[in-house]
């Protein structure tokens, strides 16, 4: 039987047992669109902008593990999808992209909806391709699900003119396993370089684990919870690792980084010894390079050799996955006899009861850390939580305790507003019996409102917390602390009325005013199983994220809430973003 | 330092412009860069001519590796290895100039490839140091065009 190569595409896509495409039809996906529409095993989301698409997709990866699959059309199909794309690949997310293109013979004419896919992606995906041959359908489309799932993950684009869309061939051939020359992700480590860790992590007397999202995407958590707990080390989490090690054990920090906990950071700062554990040393957690771990020696575990050495010099370098290595670490640390370190944790304990967490309460005013406390006390702990960028984010991360991996999704590397709402839509669809509480604020929402539509269709009931304080909150903090309380731009007048508007969009608002109606309004949200609900709370407009490190300052000098007062800064500081 | 480093990569449209994208995206720089295929059409090897300190050598080396294009990474000068870069000039000539031309022409072992009346193309192949200094021993005359191929190499191991 002739096939075309629109069937060959959705046929390659069901060997690689898709289950959702996230995408929007054009005329140059017609064909692909037709032969989707042929089969049953494939379910299609479509969405209201691509955009939604590809966060969509991205949420579905994070959540499940698996592949995120997008289909967009050429032209502003593709040019729509790139946030989300370059979304995925800051966080090492797998996806797969499809964008049709003109075509092959209008290529390069400036055709109608022609833009140059692969040019334009090059530089925010993991790897691209624009097939020119109908036989080189199936087999790209198996690199690029090897590619986008091996090794550090990240999205493939393939950008495939319409006319090998239409073009049949008989017989056409699906590879069950693919080789590539030119590409070997690494699996697993030097046992020299293990050895080397050893040596450093039985001398260690003021040792910490410090594990980021290549624990989550890498499946590390158990590995990582084996080996932390083997020794009683003191663990702190970057914004993209929270879950991979419970936050509830005795043995977590918390959060480290410009608003991490108080003890975490302390505790990075005085190390004598850093277990980096699929963590980039990103300046989010670092903070001043220069004041950065000034006695530790540093051990780092990563799948992407470039990821190490990069911002910080290194004493131990261990490539290879993460969760292979650190079994490795924990088999070769049985036997051996570890450095006291009773006395490190007592200093622990002094940071910790600093409880840097802690926030002033007012009477009438909704606290938006409160917010987020009582969404977990009523989900137990247990719901998907995404989020959008900015202050509700921090918070988000700061007071939900995430024990479980795949808890927590938000866009930590590029900081996508409106990456929340899409990518609540996307884990739902992969977890349908998981509550999916979306954290965002006013700002960051109107980004995709657009995708509630999407939610109706679908039939994905979320719970949309909407940290309403009617600035852009990060914005206004900043301009608090380093512009004299010039607030330029970040006071948003005329704001829909967010009620309404998801009554448009045919879901339930409620709009919570007081901080007695908070509790009930959630339990009401979580009780409507299968209706998205936006709850719009008004939160205090003047409320800041604590605990921060200003930037120019070290992991040591960190400002709590109440208790310092926000110095100017100088100028280099003011350079950093 | 200078470095010079020799990629194999597949020999597809667009790896030229990946490798080209990675040096500009993270603001590495390039001095030189040459790219042919090799005996195997499916494979072109590039070689780059790059300045920066051994961290940002072992970050280009590293990112690099990283493309899924590219087959093998070598940093040349961290080996015993050959660099040869070839030089297309044209030069005018008059009677006053031409004897002096011609003996640096000789001096440097240079080739005359074309002649026409006024004007000379030459040829120089060699390392970049004598390509510079052929240049500059031609500065005292009326230089219309200067090519460079920028350079290329081989590691002098088997």
């Amino acid at each position: 039987m002739k096939l075309n190569g629109a069937q060959i595409l959705v046929q390659s896509l069901k060997n690689e047992a898709v289950e959702y495409i996230f995408g929007y039809p054009g005329g140059a996906v017609l064909h692909i669109y037709d032969a989707l529409d042929a089969q049953n095993d494939i379910k299609h989301v479509l969405v209201r902008h691509e955009q939604g698409a590809a966060h969509a997709a991205d949420g579905y990866a994070r959540a499940s593990g698996k592949v995120g699959v997008v289909l967009v059309t050429s032209g502003p199909g593709i040019t729509n999808a790139v946030t989300g794309i370059a979304t995925a690949y800051m966080d090492s997310i797998p996806m797969v992209i499809i964008s049709g293109q003109v075509p092959s013979a209008l290529i390069g004419n400036d055709a109608f909806q022609e833009v140059d896919a692969v040019g334009i992606t090059r530089s925010c995906v993991k790897h691209n391709f624009l097939i020119k041959d109908i036989n080189q359908v199936s087999i790209t489309i198996k690199k690029a699900f090897y590619i986008a799932s091996t090794g550090r993950p990240g999205p493939v684009l393939i950008d495939i003119p319409k006319d090998i869309t239409i073009k049949k061939i008989t017989k056409p051939v699906y590879a069950d396993t693919i080789k590539m020359r030119s590409y070997h992700p690494v699996v697993n480590s030097d046992d020299m370089q293990i050895d080397k860790a050893v040596a450093l992590i039985i001398k260690s007397k003021q040792p910490i684990v410090y594990a980021g999202g290549g624990c989550v995407i890498g499946n590390a958590h158990q590995q990582l919870r084996d080996f932390t707990r083997q020794l009683g080390l003191p663990i702190t989490q970057t914004l993209m690792g929270l879950g991979a090690y419970p936050a509830t054990d005795k043995l977590s920090l918390g959060m480290l980084g410009m608003h991490g906990t108080y003890e975490a950071n302390m505790a990075m700062h005085d190390a004598d010894c850093v277990i980096a554990a699929g963590s980039r040393f990103d300046d989010r957690v670092t903070a001043n390079i220069e004041k950065f771990c000034p006695n530790a020696k540093i051990i780092h575990i990563d799948i992407d050799p470039a990821s190490i050495g990069k911002n910080i010099a290194v004493d131990v370098s261990i490539v290879g996955e993460v969760s292979l290595v650190l079994a490795a670490l924990s088999h070769a640390l049985k036997d051996k006899k570890t450095a006291d370190i009773s006395a490190w944790w007592m200093q622990i304990d002094r940071w910790r009861s600093v409880d840097s967490l802690a926030y002033q309460t007012q009477a009438g005013v909704i606290k938006p850390q409160s917010v987020i406390e009582a969404l977990y006390t009523l989900t137990k702990g247990e719901a998907i939580v995404t989020s959008d960028v900015g202050q509700h984010q921090m918070w988000a991360a700061q007071y939900y305790q995430f024990d479980e991996p795949r808890r927590w999704i938000n866009s930590g590397g590029l900081g996508t507003m409106g990456f929340g709402l899409p990518a609540a839509m996307g884990a739902k669809l992969a977890c349908p019996h998981r509550d999916v509480a979306c954290v965002t604020g006013e700002g960051s929402i109107q980004m995709m409102t657009q995708e509630l539509s999407t939610m109706l269709q679908y039939h994905t009931p979320v719970k949309i917390v909407n940290l309403n304080n009617g600035y852009l909150g990060m914005v206004r903090q900043w301009q608090e602390f380093f512009y004299e309380k010039r607030y330029a731009m970040s006071y948003m007048d005329a704001l829909p009325d967010f009620v309404k508007l998801s009554e448009g969009y045919g879901h339930i608002g409620i709009k919570v005013e007081k901080p007695e109606d908070l509790k009930p309004a959630l339990i009401e949200a979580f009780a409507q199983k299968q209706r998205t609900v936006f709850l719009d709370i008004m939160t205090d407009p003047s409320e800041n994220v604590f605990p921060m490190i200003p930037s120019g300052a070290g992991h040591h000098e960190m400002l709590l809430a109440g208790r310092d007062k926000m110095e100017s800064n100088n100028d280099s500081g003011l350079n950093l973003v | 330092m200078r470095h010079v480093i020799s990629i194999l990569l597949e020999n597809e449209a667009g790896a030229l412009s990946r490798v080209a994208g990675l040096f500009s995206a993270r603001g590495f720089n390039i001095e030189s860069l040459t790219v042919a295929a090799t005996n195997d059409p499916t494979l072109s090897r590039m070689t780059i001519v790059s300045i920066g300190d051994d961290y940002i050598i072992e970050q280009i080396v590293k990112q690099l590796n990283k493309l899924i294009d590219v087959v093998e990474v070598v940093d040349l000068t961290a080996t015993e290895h050959i660099e040869r870069e070839l030089l297309l000039l044209k030069i005018d000539i008059d009677q006053n100039t031409q004897a002096d031309i011609d003996e640096q022409i000789d001096l440097f072992s240079a080739k005359i490839i074309d002649i026409s009346e006024d004007f000379y193309i030459l040829e120089l192949g060699g390392k970049s140091q004598k390509i510079n200094d052929f240049l500059k021993a031609l500065s005292a005359f009326k230089v219309l065009e200067v090519s460079r191929t920028g350079v290329t190499g081989i590691c002098q191991k088997r």
